[in-house]
């Protein structure tokens, strides 16, 4: 098996695998009890934010534990809304994020808020002119990703950042997809909210972190228990909280050299199937991309086929195809990026990680040097 | 019940032996990896001809059929699309293959699907396409057939 769709999921590391097996066996205590174990498992919680606050330069205090990047935006999203609904009803994002941003402003918008959705241009970047513009007396929050999932395009947090804070508005991202990829530290960017994923990083799924830079006004979207200072009641799922600090820890220690290799190879798939087939196209090929991502159109064809073929053949891959999910819509982040709807149906995302080889690309070239010309041969268009 | 976590593997494993991968069939993957009656025909070849598209997901396709004494003894389809399109497609022809016009033209999806042992729910509207092609290329067929009927009975009428 040939896995490319890191940005859909990653394996779990050993190490994570490890250290959540001991907190499994030992660490049952609940945190907020007073005996021995409750306070071991709370020593092991509170060790546990220190390393991810430290993979992200972030204070401890500063981050709370979620069950994953879905639930980090709707806290961030809903949270701010709701404390600041006195200061003003609008919010600005984009029409690029994941669905957790996009559905939640949505549902935001059936509560009376008006929310902005930012274009992006054909190579999926936001301009940062855009955000000013949109700024409004009622603005009370500006949610950017800080790279696209679909396409690995990087937006400029740093520029966007600065405009949120010189009007005093609070800046949230959703550096999912970022994390572990490239740098990323809190104090480098302006940025009051950030949203985090353990299973993107080699850790396990259901748990991640949102980062609440101190003095945000923010409320509690989950009310319940008195955890997580309050902010996110629930007794703590303690060994997918130790995973994830492992895994958050080895992606800040391995990224350098994760980040190298991955774009290794991602450069040598890219470079070789525009060598060896004609009419394919990179999507945001112009900008500034995550080193593992790469979105390629293969025109006249069909993703899913592609993609069909490609797990016949044991490769995994991602399309931004409609017909895969049975749903109407192409892939909204290409048709975002202006891309013609046949075109945005034929592309396919490989997503590299850490574990991948050479040789893999190799054989994935020859798969994909067989699927497209019988494809090809067999369409319409 | 299962007894453990082991059979819950067990199970699994032997859900997965089946095949279904990317939730299609056997049937369907064999006429999705080596399609029937790909190609083309010349416009003077085909008796009939169609180009459909589907709203709903943009696949788009090509049907030609040749017919000879109201049988049609040939047929040829192209697919931009999916692999529900593709093998839908290809089990259409093979079913209109051979048959009378009026029979062919009551072919419906439900057929399709049915030869095909079943399709996902949310790929049913696929079947539709190769079905809509056969029909619009069969309703071609009869129009030219009329025409040339009419042209035939004008020369017969001329004095
Ligand atoms: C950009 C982005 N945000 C949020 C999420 C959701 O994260 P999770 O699966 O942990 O809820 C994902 C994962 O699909 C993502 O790519």
């Amino acid at each position: 098996m040939i896995y490319l769709d890191h940005n859909a999921t990653t394996p779990v590391a050993n190490e994570v695998i490890e250290a959540m097996n001991i907190a499994l066996r030992k660490h049952f205590g609940n945190p907020s009890s007073f005996y021995n174990i409750a306070r071991q498992a709370r020593s092991i919680l509170e060790i546990s934010r220190r390393r991810v606050a430290e993979s992200i330069g972030a204070e401890p205090e500063e981050l709370i534990f979620t069950s994953g990047g879905s639930e980090s935006d709707n806290m961030a999203l809903r949270g701010v809304a709701g404390a600041l609904k006195q200061k003003g009803r609008h919010i600005i994002t984009t029409s690029i994020e994941h669905h957790a941003i996009l559905k939640t402003c949505k549902d935001l918008e059936k509560d009376g808020y008006k929310v902005s959705y930012l274009p992006v241009d054909s190579n999926c970047r936001v301009d940062p002119m855009q955000v000013e513009k949109s700024i409004t007396s009622g603005t009370i929050l500006i949610s950017v990703m800080c790279a696209n999932n679909e396409t690995g395009v990087i937006q400029p947090l740093e520029q966007i950042g600065t405009i949120a804070r010189n009007h005093g508005i609070v800046f949230h991202t959703d550096a999912v997809q970022a994390i572990g990829k490239i740098p990323f530290d809190v104090n480098d960017l302006r940025v009051d909210l950030v949203s985090i994923s353990g299973h993107k990083i080699y850790g396990p799924k259901g748990v991640g972190a949102l980062y609440i830079r101190r003095g945000t006004p923010i409320c509690p979207t989950i009310t319940g228990g008195s955890q997580e200072n309050g902010m996110r009641a629930g007794t703590e799922n303690i060994p997918a909280i130790v995973g994830f600090a492992e895994a958050a820890s080895l992606a800040a220690s391995t990224l350098d050299e994760h980040a190298r290799k991955t774009a290794e190879l991602r450069d040598f798939l890219e470079a070789e199937i525009f060598k060896r087939l004609d009419a394919v196209s990179l999507n945001g090929g112009a900008a500034e991309r995550l080193p593992n991502t790469t979105n390629i159109c293969f025109e006249g064809i069909d993703g899913e086929s592609i993609l069909l073929y490609l797990d016949l053949m044991g490769i995994c891959a991602s399309s931004g195809s409609a017909c895969s999910t049975g749903s109407a819509e192409p892939s909204h982040v290409l048709m975002a990026m202006d891309i013609d709807p046949r075109t945005a149906q034929g592309s396919i995302r490989f997503s590299l990680g850490k574990d991948n080889t050479k040789q893999e690309m190799g054989a994935t070239l020859d798969a994909l040097a067989k699927i497209v010309p019988k494809l090809r041969a067999i369409s319409s268009l | 019940m299962m007894k453990d976590w082991k059979d819950m593997y067990v199970q699994s494993d032997a859900d997965m032996a089946e095949g279904p991968q990317l939730f299609y069939n056997a049937i369907v993957l064999k006429h999705f990896v080596d399609p029937k009656n790909v190609g083309e025909m010349d416009a003077d070849e085909a008796d009939g001809y169609a180009l459909v598209g589907d709203p709903v997901c943009g696949d788009q396709m090509k049907l030609w059929i040749k017919v000879e004494n109201d049988i049609i003894t040939d047929i040829k389809f192209k697919s931009f699309g999916c692999p529900g399109a593709i093998a839908t497609s290809s089990m259409a022809t093979e079913l209109a293959r051979g048959k009378s016009i009026q029979d062919a033209a009551e072919i419906t999806d439900d057929d399709v699907i049915e030869a095909l042992g079943g399709i996902p729910e949310q790929k049913k509207h696929c079947s539709l396409l190769g079905i809509n092609a056969l029909q619009n290329a069969i309703h071609d067929y009869l129009l030219k057939k009329m025409e040339f009927e009419a042209q035939t009975d004008d020369e017969d009428d001329l004095p």
